[in-house]
């Protein structure tokens, strides 16, 4: 590499990640003062944990993404299974679409879509509906991971189960899916971190005592800002990328699966 | 199913069409029980597609499958007394070769499949391998592992698909004895698709040639290499001669003259063809002989080859003749004249 190639690629690395990095390093200043640097401190992790109504939207988030990512995934994967095994049927472009489609659309299209359907169907705005709301964006996004892997998926290999006197149905639990395993998993935690970020969607179809944790910090941050917020944010970095580095190892070492 | 015989497999005009291409177009075929049967031909010429249709991975556009009485053609895969082996071999990589062999003996309970699994182990000579992932194992290896776990259900009929092809050329050959060993042990017919002529020849009881989807000659290896019925069956089993003339009349024992440019010749004509239609007489090079009889020849070049000799001997108008004989046979100088001659009954007359 050349100077200027490393200097491009430190720019482009600063301009994307400083930000996070300045969030990180104040999440432990001692001064209550975001701006102000006072000495290395882990008091705000400590006022975290003190913090009831955050420890509480942070469970509505961690249950809301485990049920939402399960679900996804589940439906994700039939629909995978539908556009990459069922070979040519009438409308498999428009499945196509209709599958992906959440994965382009605007968010707050989607939740307010979503929130006139809860209201219309008279469903109590609650865990239940951002469960709802955020299987029905996720969904895509499994299908999209799990059909890559089925597309690269030797077609012999369920092929020959079948010639060996396996139903469909035990092709399909004991060759396909043992061997989508890990495009399942990385599915799964793709669409579980997906699920704890958002924001806007949940800010939709949440009701009273459903608040997930990026709701809960974004209400804070309009009172003004405290490094108990870092920290928090903090925390919430180092799990989405904790999933997000398990979900590529997963989808990269795909031959030795 | 073992100690009954065998039921008769019989293809009745079996048709594919992937739109307006003709994968395979109205084979009719019948094969016996215990045969060892090779479908030949280029790549692309239906073979797979055949085979793919009797396993039940292909749903016929017309025609009928029939194993003795059953009628197979609407059977889905895992319903049909068939087994295949495929080319990429399929092993599930996620299951042990153990797991891989008994994979289709679910039925057969725990102990008795254990010692199906170990006895097809020793048939293919792996013992001691059972516990091994199928990425741990060489090429060959792999090959016998798919080998044991299509003969696992005792099928009353094994299609191959390329059984050999991914193996480099020693282990071919071995593994070609092997496989006509195996096959004899257990009586079961085997169909092998392969666009390998030599393969087919050292494999089989009966050759089918396909070509654009037709089955268009079926017989012994001897009589295909011996009576080709076309000019592609007879380059596609070996060298050959191909000398253009006009067919002359009928002569005694179904021999025919042939008028050529370069003389009258004799041969057998394969089927029936018209006095005067444009033909080719296909010699091969060993049934070329230098003497004092034939065509009119220079010999133009001479190679020593161990077992053989193999001359290029050109005609007056320049075109080549190629012929392989003893090597103890008297030899000529380059360039002298010779004449080149044959028996009738070693030339077979094809449409041009």
């Amino acid at each position: 590499m050349t100077w200027v190639t490393r200097t491009a690629l430190a720019a482009g690395l600063v301009f994307l990640y400083a930000p996070i990095v300045v969030l990180i390093v104040y999440s432990f200043n001692a001064s209550p003062l975001v701006t102000v640097w006072g000495g290395f401190s882990t008091r705000w992790y400590g006022a975290l944990m003190s913090d009831a109504p955050l420890i509480a939207a942070a469970w509505v988030s961690l249950k809301v993404a485990i049920l939402a990512s399960l679900l996804a995934t589940i439906l994700g994967t039939l629909a995978a299974l539908v556009l990459e095994r069922q070979g040519r049927f009438r409308g498999r472009a428009l499945f196509t679409g209709l599958v992906v489609g959440p994965i382009v659309m605007p968010e707050v299209m989607i939740g307010l879509s979503l929130l006139l359907m809860f209201i219309g169907i008279g469903l109590d705005r609650g865990l239940l509906t951002i469960v709802i709301a955020h299987t029905t964006f996720c969904t895509g996004f499994v299908a999209v991971v799990v059909g890559a892997r089925l597309r690269g998926l030797d077609r012999s290999l369920e092929e020959a189960a079948a010639d060996l006197g396996a139903t469909p149905a035990r092709v399909l639990m004991t060759v396909t899916l043992p061997l989508l395993a890990p495009a399942l998993t990385a599915g799964a935690l793709l669409a579980f971190t997906l699920s704890l970020d958002d924001l806007v969607i949940a800010s939709f179809v949440s009701g009273p005592g459903s608040t997930t944790l990026p709701m809960r910090l974004y209400s804070q941050v309009r009172l003004g800002v405290n490094p108990e917020i870092n920290a928090a944010s903090t925390l919430l970095v180092g799990l989405v990328s904790a999933a997000v580095l398990l979900a590529s190892w997963l989808t990269t070492r795909r031959g030795q699966a | 199913m073992s100690g009954l015989p065998a039921p008769r497999l019989r293809l009745e005009e079996l048709t594919k069409r992937f739109g307006t291409h003709h994968a395979v177009e109205a084979v009719t075929l019948d094969l016996e029980p215990g045969e060892f049967f090779c479908l030949l031909g280029p790549s692309g010429c239906g073979k797979s597609t055949l085979l793919r249709m009797i396993a039940g991975f292909e749903r016929p556009t017309a025609g009928r499958i029939l194993l003795g009485e059953a009628d197979l053609t609407a059977l889905p895969p895992h319903r049909r007394p068939v087994n295949m082996m495929f080319q990429s071999y399929a092993l599930f990589p996620h299951m042990s070769v153990a797991g891989n062999i008994g994979y289709g003996l679910k039925g057969l309970g725990r102990a008795a499949a254990a010692n199906r699994v170990a006895d097809l182990l020793r048939l293919v000579r792996l013992d001691g391998f059972g516990d091994r992932r199928p990425d741990t194992l060489s090429g060959g290896q792999r090959q016998r592992v798919a080998l044991a776990r299509a003969l696992a259900r005792e099928p009353q009929l094994l299609l191959l698909d390329e059984p050999l092809g991914a193996l480099d050329r020693g282990l071919r050959e071995e593994t070609q004895g092997e496989l006509r060993a195996v096959q004899r042990r257990l009586g079961t017919a085997f169909i092998v698709v392969t666009h390998d002529p030599e393969e087919a020849m050292m494999l089989a009881d009966r050759i089918g040639v396909m070509e654009g989807g037709r089955l268009i000659q079926v017989g012994p290896p001897a009589e295909l290499y011996r009576r080709p019925a076309s000019r592609f069956v007879a380059g596609l089993l070996g060298d050959v001669n191909l000398i253009p003339g006009r067919l002359g009349a009928g002569g005694p024992g179904g021999a025919r003259e042939v008028e050529t440019a370069y003389g009258a010749v004799r041969g057998v004509a394969a089927g029936t063809l018209e006095t005067g239609a444009a033909v080719v007489v296909a010699v091969r090079p060993e049934d070329l002989v230098l003497g004092t009889e034939g065509l009119p020849v220079v010999i133009a070049d001479s190679v020593f080859l161990g077992d053989r000799l193999r001359r290029t001997l050109r005609l007056p108008d320049g075109t080549t003749l190629r012929a392989s004989g003893r090597p103890t046979e008297a030899g000529q100088a380059l360039g002298s004249a010779s004449h080149a001659g044959f028996a009738a009954e070693a030339a077979v007359i094809l449409p041009a």
